[in-house]
């Protein structure tokens, strides 16, 4: 870890709780090393943005955070990423269980092919619970949450298919709180809607993050300035540059970052 | 000194309207010197003559201040600068703005003078408004170079320079109040005078605040309302930590 790194560390240990903690992660795909000595403090209850050129690494460090990876045969992940304290990869952990407190939404929205209820109902009917009158209530609750209640309050039994690209990602973020996750992921959430329903994504995760610890990962720069209160900026595999968004948008620390943001050639 | 690199941007077009802006500005900064210059000449050396020229100088100021001032508004709506370009385009829309006063200043030393201060100006004063013009005129060009040279320790240099000013200021103040105690008749042309060195310590003022928009375009860091040493210890502190 850097002196750097150290410092931002415990900048933010100073001001909000701690999420998530990722020390000396190295990823490696077959023989390519994806990501390299990745060193990182999350902070609960915040939005962090992830940003970089495609290829970077941020999907990969993203999806880490549910182990997601796993799925990936030829991936291994060495070091540490602590989930509120408790290390994710230790062998007695339970990655269903986990995944049920990070809950990931992806770039193109993906509801499954079942009524706008049952959908968000989906994670709770796993989890046993069977009751109407539950399921009923969370329902509604996550449908506010996400936004979405009044916009399909009148037609729950429909189809999920049948609502807008906005509403589906929207729909799935329901999904995504219906289990009340800790922690939610988001992978580039907005890259296939249009101007508005970005906007009312965004909203959206403002309001979200007074209860839930928001990680994303963006190619819309703007978005990031807009709706994050952290920035990673990541290069080739690396962690470049970690601080408060405004700092990095107005006055990064690293050439790098810089030319990355204002668009300039490295 | 730290470049700016505006020919970098990986749109050609971005490059030009920020290098066009810039290049905006120090022309603008060169009438205004131009102005402070003349203005000057008719304060000390009563060359009542181009007392014209300096105001008549102020239309094309101010129709440059208003002209650099949509092409930033069109900047931010257009590209959503960041970082340094953010900084240069939020430095050039506050320069341009004191830059405009600076003007003004001048022009009201051209005209305080142009009336009649005969009998009321003596040599000693004289002396003091001259040596306070010329500090001021130098900080202008500094601060004006800092800004094309994105130079820093030009910009410290122009607030070192401020206080020079502002002593001098006092002093004449003083001599100017004694002098109107023991002669009365002189103070319609006295408040002339004392007029004039006000605007003068004004426009040192101004050169001030755009010294403080250079060291925020080039290290990020507002300085406003900072006294110098903190300000030094500020930068010196920031340097140490720079990235490996």
């Amino acid at each position: 870890m850097t002196q750097q790194e150290q410092l931002q560390a415990e900048k933010i240990k100073a001001s909000h709780n701690v999420a998530v903690t990722v020390s000396d992660l190295d990823l490696y795909y077959g023989e390519t090393r994806a990501l390299q000595e990745i060193n990182l403090t999350i902070p609960e209850k915040q939005v962090t943005a992830f940003i970089g050129p495609s290829g970077c690494g941020k999907s990969t460090l993203l999806r880490c955070f549910n182990r997601l990876n796993d799925l990936i045969d030829i991936c291994r992940v060495d070091g540490e990423i602590l989930l509120n304290g408790r290390d994710i990869y230790a062998e007695d952990v339970e990655v269903a269980e986990l995944r049920r407190e990070v809950g990931i939404v992806f770039q193109k929205p993906n509801p499954f092919p079942k009524s706008i209820y049952e959908n968000v109902a989906y994670g709770l009917r796993i989890q046993g619970v069977n009751k109407r009158r539950q399921l009923d209530e969370t329902v509604e609750w996550a449908l506010k949450g996400a936004a979405l209640w009044d916009e399909v309050k009148d037609r729950l039994n429909d189809s999920a298919f049948g609502l807008s690209g906005g509403q589906q990602q929207r729909l799935v973020i329901a999904r995504a709180i219906a289990v009340q996750p800790k922690c939610i992921l988001l992978d580039e959430p907005c890259s296939a809607l249009d101007p508005i329903s970005t906007l009312k994504v965004e909203e959206l995760i403002a309001e979200l993050k007074s209860q839930y610890t928001i990680i994303m990962v963006t190619h819309n720069m703007q978005q990031a300035a807009r709706v994050s209160d952290y920035t990673a900026f990541m290069y080739m595999g690396e962690l470049i540059e970690f601080g408060e968004t405004d700092q990095i948008f107005t006055n990064p620390r690293l050439k790098k970052t810089e030319d990355y943001i204002t668009g300039r050639y490295g | 000194m730290t470049d700016l690199h505006l020919g970098q941007h990986i749109s050609r077009q971005f490059n030009e309207e920020l290098e066009d802006v810039r290049s905006k500005v120090l022309y603008m900064g060169g009438l205004v010197e131009e102005q402070l210059a003349n203005a000057l000449r008719v304060l000390v050396n009563d060359e009542v003559e181009l007392a014209r020229d300096v105001i008549n100088a102020d239309s094309a100021v101010n129709s440059l201040e208003v002209d650099i001032d949509e092409e930033c508004t069109r900047i931010v709506a257009r590209r959503q600068p960041a970082a340094t370009d953010l900084r240069l385009v939020m430095t050039v829309s506050k320069t341009i703005n004191d830059l405009e006063r600076i003007g003004d200043e001048a022009k009201r030393v051209a005209k305080m003078s142009r009336k009649d201060m005969d009998g009321a100006l003596r040599d000693d004063v004289r002396t003091d408004l001259e040596f306070m013009g010329s500090l001021v005129r130098d900080m202008l060009r500094q601060v004006l170079d800092a800004f094309a040279r994105t130079d820093v320790d030009t910009a410290i240099l122009v607030v070192k320079s401020d206080k020079k000013v502002d002593k001098r200021y006092k002093k004449v103040i003083k001599k100017l109040i004694k002098q109107m105690g023991k002669d009365p008749d002189t103070i319609p042309g006295t408040l002339n005078i004392m007029w004039a060195a006000r605007s003068l310590e004004r426009l040192a003022d101004r050169c001030q605040n755009i010294a403080e928009h250079v060291i925020y375009m080039v290290l990020g860091m507002d300085v406003r309302h900072i006294r110098l040493d903190d300000i030094l210890a500020e930068i010196e502190a920031q340097s140490e930590l720079e990235p490996e």
